[in-house]
């Protein structure tokens, strides 16, 4: 569980996006694109799930944004440390098969997400087109790696910086009134899934969605990223994390994303300072 | 003249309230002495019968009146590779001490009088661990050459991993978690069970040659088939009932409704009561809430008044039950702990609707009366609704402790294990073997949720089937 490589891929005022590949001979082999891993920096730190986003038979490369506690002092590891717990591959593979043409939308760290989906994607002979999205030019993580898997790419950024002005879901909606696509695929914030998810029920095309919801052990056991998708209450570490965009309650997940904040800022601040 | 029963020592209710310090402090040699003289020492001893895993109660009593303290330890450890720990959460009333013959006919559970087995057990066990008593193995040369695994580190596994060892199989657990012990470490609070304890029996288990393997998911980083490959002759199943069971009522997925399993894990395992030294943070309720009655019911309504307690709240926990206290499957010394912290008790009552704020965090609770009914197939009197009795009480934090199902993590990716229609699996009685032939299992995956000894009765029976197994190869 030793790091082997880190670098930096962007960098928001001290909130850094960040790759490493650590070495995990009991999680590379095994994993297939839309698994993550659960993470834990120290023996009194938090579990965390991260997607793996690439693996081979040694290791597995993760990306993440130093956006809370764990995922700071994750960034503060370097080349050569290692992290004090990583197991996995958990969660459902996504399926991957031909489905014809498909879109892949990614906002933010999401980019890193549908990064091992879209070159799954390619390889089983979809036509692929990606859909990135960034608040500005600086953010915009894994574009060459992701244009070489599309056949058709676009990129939207808050400010106009880079790409079009706008959001994905502008891109997404333009080209679903254009032409018929069999899957949309999407990861992001929530606000943005959650538009993915309308966008793509108005033109009557299935959405999946990878959520991102809090855990615990990840392995089935606690019950804490529990979802409402088309009524029924499912685990996402579990039963997925991808689910059909349009059967999943957002506001509840939101609402539920949302409980350890105070905390999560609290602990921030305590501990990096 | 009839000896009076050896009370234990307890923390004052009042301070302990407001720690995870262990609450029962255990016998002193002379209160070990006074209570094991209490002993009738009969001629046919029922509470063995009563034991799980049979030790020798009699003699191993016998032999602390003779303050043969050592002898006593390795009674025990013949039958039991844990005395320490089963001495502290074994639920002795509806087992050795039920059968005890001071107990009175036809109680549903140990009279007062039952000699305190639990308390001798635990007496002996941690004089063996703070002499660092080990008992001599039973290595057989021809088992030497082979190589068992043993999935998950619970109760079960490690009971069957203790017996493969002491007869020299070379063993290895795989855990799930980033540490060993299963439910007695994510379940049972330090305040129940002390880690240190936890610890030693771990540790006196990687002594005797067992190697533990954590962060490795049997299912996800590697399947059976994998696992016999690399050279493994058998392997032991141990995976536990890990999966919470919900209500299935309205509001439930509201913020800081939690499972019992979530609620524990975060502050037993990830120790979030150390907040924010430990990382894991837990909401805490200024009205908690805790539903059923059973262990893990009382464990979550002891860690909820603590962390009030210790986090400046008025203690206001509150448990909710269906039935009433004489039908509570939990211990009585749980319970009689509960009430004494200061816990509620709200009998005969059944969660129907949680409601919540803007903020999606939950509120109220809405719950109807019961009366008892028939007995149902458990035995106990069932509960019956009460129509029109609906009222609602202050919730801003419920946990639901209302049992658990089987962990399918591996069986849902091994078709050839055979599981019954509650995803359990299903094994030969006689030698514990699953479906797949060399593959044993025990313990709450078998037969659903049970006791920490009766997963390790189980695993002893499963050791055995394994031994018998490798000595025909």
């Amino acid at each position: 569980m030793k790091i082997s490589e880190k670098q930096i891929l962007s960098d928001d005022r001290g909130m850094r996006v960040i790759r490493m590949r650590i070495s995990a001979r009991h999680i590379g082999p095994k994993a297939r694109p839309g698994q993550f891993v659960v993470v834990m920096t120290g023996e009194e730190g938090e579990r965390i799930p991260l997607t793996i986003v690439e693996s081979d038979q040694q290791s597995i490369t993760i990306i993440f944004q130093e956006a809370g506690l764990t995922t700071k002092l994750l960034g503060k590891l370097e080349p050569g440390d290692s992290v004090y717990a990583l197991a996995g591959p958990l969660g459902h593979a996504t399926e991957i098969k031909d489905y014809g043409k498909v879109i892949l939308v990614a906002g933010g760290v999401g980019i890193a997400e549908i990064y091992p989906v879209a070159k799954a994607l390619k390889a089983a002979g979809n036509q692929v087109t990606v859909i990135l999205g960034a608040r500005t030019k600086e953010l915009l993580i894994l574009e060459q790696e992701l244009k070489g898997q599309a056949d058709a790419f676009y990129v939207a950024t808050d400010d106009g910086s880079y790409g079009r002005k706008g959001f994905t879901t502008d891109v997404l909606k333009e080209l679903l009134a254009k032409e018929q696509y069999s899957l949309v695929y999407a990861v992001g914030p929530i606000p943005m899934m959650q538009k993915v998810a309308g966008a793509a029920k108005d033109s009557k095309v299935r959405a999946v969605v990878s959520l991102n919801a809090l855990m615990v052990d990840a392995t089935g056991m606690c019950g804490c990223c529990r979802v409402s998708v088309g009524g029924e209450t499912k685990f996402s570490c579990v039963d997925g994390p991808e689910f059909d965009a349009g059967l999943v309650d957002w506001d509840e997940l939101t609402k539920r994303n949302r409980i350890y904040l105070e905390k999560e800022k609290h602990i921030c601040k305590l501990n990096l300072r | 003249m009839k000896k009076e029963p050896v009370k234990i020592k307890e923390a004052e209710a009042a301070i302990r309230a407001g720690n995870f310090e262990e609450v029962v402090q255990g016998y002193i040699e002379e209160e070990a002495l006074a209570e094991a003289g209490r002993c009738l020492q009969c001629k046919n001893p029922a509470c063995i019968s009563g034991c799980p895993v049979g030790i020798d109660i009699k003699k191993f009593i016998e032999r602390i009146t003779r303050k043969d303290y050592r002898g006593a330890y390795f009674t025990i450890r013949e039958k039991n590779n844990f005395p320490s720990l089963c001495g502290r959460v074994c639920p002795a009333e509806y087992q050795c001490r039920k059968a005890c013959v001071l107990t009175r006919k036809g109680s549903p559970f140990a009279s007062p009088e039952a000699i305190n087995i639990h308390f001798l057990e635990r007496f002996v066990g941690d004089y063996g661990m703070k002499n660092k008593l080990e008992a001599p193995a039973q290595a057989r040369e021809d088992l030497s050459r082979f190589k068992v695994a043993v999935v998950g580190s619970g109760p079960a596994g490690l009971c069957c991993a203790g017996e493969l060892a002491r007869s020299g199989v070379k063993v290895v657990i795989f855990e799930g978690l980033h540490k060993t012990g299963g439910v007695l470490r994510y379940g049972i609070p330090p305040f129940r069970l002390p880690r240190d304890v936890l610890d030693f029996e771990i540790d006196y288990l990687k002594k005797s040659g067992v190697e533990i393997k954590t962060n490795f998911i049997i299912g996800k980083s590697e399947t059976l088939d994998e696992l016999f490959a690399e050279g493994f002759s058998a392997v032991f199943l141990g995976l536990g009932a890990g999966i919470p069971s919900f209500l299935g009522i309205k509001g439930e997925n509201l913020c800081n409704v939690y499972s019992a399993n979530e609620f524990l894990t975060r502050v037993n395992l990830m120790n979030a009561y150390k907040f924010p030294q430990a990382h894991t943070p837990v909401s805490i309720g200024e009205h908690m809430v805790v539903i059923g009655g059973g262990n893990t019911a009382m464990d979550s309504a002891r860690v909820a008044l603590r962390l009030q307690k210790m986090n400046g709240f008025t203690p206001d926990t509150t448990i909710l039950y269906r039935r009433t206290e004489a039908e509570m499957p939990a211990r009585r010394l749980e319970i009689e702990h509960a009430k004494e912290e200061g816990v509620r008790f709200r009998m005969l009552v059944k969660p129907e609707e949680f409601s919540g704020d803007a903020s999606g965090c939950v509120r109220k609770l809405r719950c109807l009366e019961c009366e008892l009914g028939e007995p149902d197939s458990s035995g106990r009197r069932r509960p019956v609704e009460i129509p029109g009795s609906d009222f609602t009480i202050d919730c801003d934090l419920a946990v639901i402790a209302i049992g658990l199902k089987a962990n399918q993590l591996l069986t849902k990716v091994t078709p050839l294990l055979k599981t019954d229609k509650y995803g359990d699996l299903i094994v030969d009685p006689g030698t514990m073997e699953t479906s797949i032939k060399g593959v044993f299992a025990g313990g709450d995956i078998v037969g659903g949720e049970g006791t920490v000894i009766e997963a390790m009765g189980m695993s002893k029976k499963a050791a055995q089937g394994i031994i018998n197994y490798l000595s025909k190869k």
